[in-house]
């Protein structure tokens, strides 16, 4: 397997797309790659040993273990999950395998009308480490598509998983991911959540359980919400274990659309700690957004609290730039970008170039 | 260099500002005192152009040239500058952004910013949890970097300790002995008279400008007698002047 075969499987006009919710094709900055159009793997390969990317089909019939993990996630806490998925990847980095450079994962939508559902598992063994950046993109002929995308994270023993999505629909494409992540001793899970184009509707509420001592959960979200655009996103972390740790950080500018902005933190252990921190920006009189931070425990000694702001541009920090020289768009548009701040989501510098020009792509389409 | 003519201005449905006459040359700043309440800030803002500060009528002339209509960055471009008395906090903004706009001489920011105590204050959003010497020490290193012709300071001393004033007091000296420089600047506490040398005060009292004279002298007198005794001159609104 050599960088840059995935290209093999990219047709005219869906390169730039996908370049949109962070498909390296050149894969010279990817440890690995995985496209699915519509219901279809496209293409899979880990470029490096100690890493398996592989479809979840495949998996199921190859490597054993990958049985007993599919669904396991949904089941131990006892919710149901819808079965009838058609592909979906398989990733599973090996016990201490400190992956440098990302793996990417591309979930597309090419066909108008097409309802795509995934299947995905994670696994992080022991002691390992990766980053994992996967976009979801629909090409311009995927008129009223649908995105279903279940996701299982297992994140073992001291191991770290920084996952990015980004999402880069249409406004006609509904979106219900439907996501676990499990966490055992001393384990690290984050994820980032970046959505700055229109999509119709997207509802997730992913959920992780931090059952291992020392164990920790961040989830970070972008969300620029364009007018039609109803975003429905929260996430919550179950703190199960001493010290484990959970923190959730929104940003959400409407420019239009509506968003619901909901994070719970349930401590059932002492000694834990959460914090949950809001902040929307709204830039338009038909903008919506709606904070519901929750905090939740029985017990005395955890440490739980959050913050939430929701306002407009303030007219004395528009003013406060024009009076050192900036034009009042210049203004807005640097407040928006320092709201909008990539440094949140925990990433090394590459990848964060990597979404800072994508984030910054979108707000020049968007101002 | 600056002149303002029968300046009313009206915020909201107030008018704060009545038929104010005042004018500036280079190389010699002026000081405002008055009252809390009694229309400076007002007076900063308009000249600026900030939205809600409406000129009912009078001009505000900036080399020679009207400026009432003009948008505030308009105004910077001609070389207008305004020290805050409180600058807003804007989250995810970094000091260094706005420095980097205003001077594109890197080795000039990083010399100034350490001259200032600024170098760790870069990389952190602006005025969010600065302390209030810092927060000054941030509005001079701004506005030495923006370098305009008149620089508008409000109560530039406040909130500051003695060192911090010793600080920013000589380098504003510094800025504006240089030619074609000028000055208004309010103040209260008299501090920044000590480093800035002025011939030019005024006190402004229920939006008037009520007497005019040499800053140490009426600010000796307003701290023995209060606003009330600035009542009392001879000169109001372009009559001839006399301090007390």
């Amino acid at each position: 397997m050599s960088r840059g075969e995935i290209t093999k499987h990219i047709e005219a006009g869906e390169g730039e797309i996908l370049a949109s919710s962070g498909m390296d094709a050149t894969e010279k900055t990817r440890s690995g790659s995985f496209l699915q159009k519509d219901g279809q793997v496209s293409f899979s390969h880990s470029l490096i040993p100690g890493v398996d990317i592989l479809a979840i089909r495949e998996a199921l019939k190859s490597i054993p273990e990958a049985k007993e993990y599919y669904g396991s996630a949904f089941t131990s806490l006892k919710r149901e999950f819808p079965r009838d998925t058609e592909g979906g990847y398989f990733i599973r980095v090996k016990k201490g395998v400190n992956v440098e450079l990302p793996i990417q994962a591309c979930l597309f939508l090419k066909s108008q009308g097409f309802k795509q559902k995934v299947h995905n598992i994670v696994i992080i063994e022991e002691g390992a480490r990766v980053y994992l950046i996967t976009g979801c993109s629909a090409s311009a002929a995927a008129k009223e598509g649908f995105h279903l995308g279940i996701s299982e994270f297992f994140v073992k023993k001291d191991a770290f998983l920084n996952f990015t999505m980004i999402h880069s629909w249409r406004e006609d494409v509904t979106v219900k991911p439907m996501s676990i992540s499990l966490l055992d001793q001393g384990a690290t899970f984050i994820s980032n959540y970046v959505c700055l184009k229109p999509v119709k509707e997207i509802v997730m509420y992913p959920t992780s359980v931090l059952s291992g001592k020392g164990s920790r959960a961040v989830y970070n979200s972008l969300i620029l919400s364009h007018p039609g655009s109803l975003h429905d996103v929260g996430s919550r972390a179950i703190l199960a274990a001493e010290d484990a740790h959970a923190e959730m950080i929104a940003r959400s500018v409407s420019l239009g659309g509506s968003v619901i902005n909901r994070a719970h933190i349930k401590a059932e252990f002492p000694r834990t700690k959460g914090h949950i921190e809001c902040r929307g920006l709204v830039m338009s009189e038909k903008g919506y957004i709606h904070a519901i931070p929750e905090m939740e425990s029985d017990l005395r000694d955890v440490d739980l609290s959050h913050e939430a702001a929701i306002g407009k541009l303030r007219r004395e920090e528009i003013e406060y730039l024009c009076s050192r020289g900036f034009s009042r768009d210049e203004a807005q548009s640097i407040i928006v970008r320092g709201f909008m701040d990539v440094n949140i989501l925990g990433l090394p510098d590459k990848l964060r170039g990597e979404i800072e020009k994508i984030e910054e792509r979108n707000l020049q389409s968007s101002f | 260099m600056f002149e303002v003519r029968d300046l009313s201005v009206q915020v909201g449905t107030k008018t704060i500002l009545k038929n104010i006459n005042f004018n500036i040359e280079k190389g010699v700043p002026a000081v405002l005192f008055g009252p809390n309440g009694s229309g400076k800030s007002t007076l900063l803002k308009a000249i600026m152009g900030f939205e809600g500060y409406s000129v009912l009528s009078g001009d505000i002339i900036f080399k020679g040239k009207r400026i009432n209509d003009m948008h505030t960055e308009e105004r910077v471009k001609m070389g207008l500058g305004i020290m805050y008395q409180h600058p807003p906090q804007i989250r995810g903004v970094k000091l260094s952004q706005i420095a980097g706009f205003l001077s594109g001489d890197r080795e000039r920011v990083a010399a100034l910013s350490a001259k200032l105590s600024l170098e760790n204050h870069l990389d952190r959003d602006i005025n969010l949890g600065f302390s209030g010497g810092e927060m000054k020490r941030s509005e001079l290193f701004q506005i030495l970097l923006q370098d305009p012709d008149l620089v508008l300071l409000d109560e530039p001393e406040s909130g500051v300790d003695l060192e911090n004033i010793s600080i920013m007091g000589a380098a504003l000296n510094e800025f504006l002995k240089r030619p074609g420089k000028s000055a208004l600047m309010i103040t209260h506490t008299g501090y920044i008279l000590d480093y800035v040398g002025s011939q030019n005060g005024c006190v402004m009292i229920e939006g008037s400008l009520w007497c005019v004279g040499n800053p140490k002298e009426m600010f000796e007198s307003i701290r023995k007698f209060g606003y009330d005794k600035c009542k009392e001159c001879s000169y109001v609104q372009g009559r001839d002047h006399k301090a007390h």
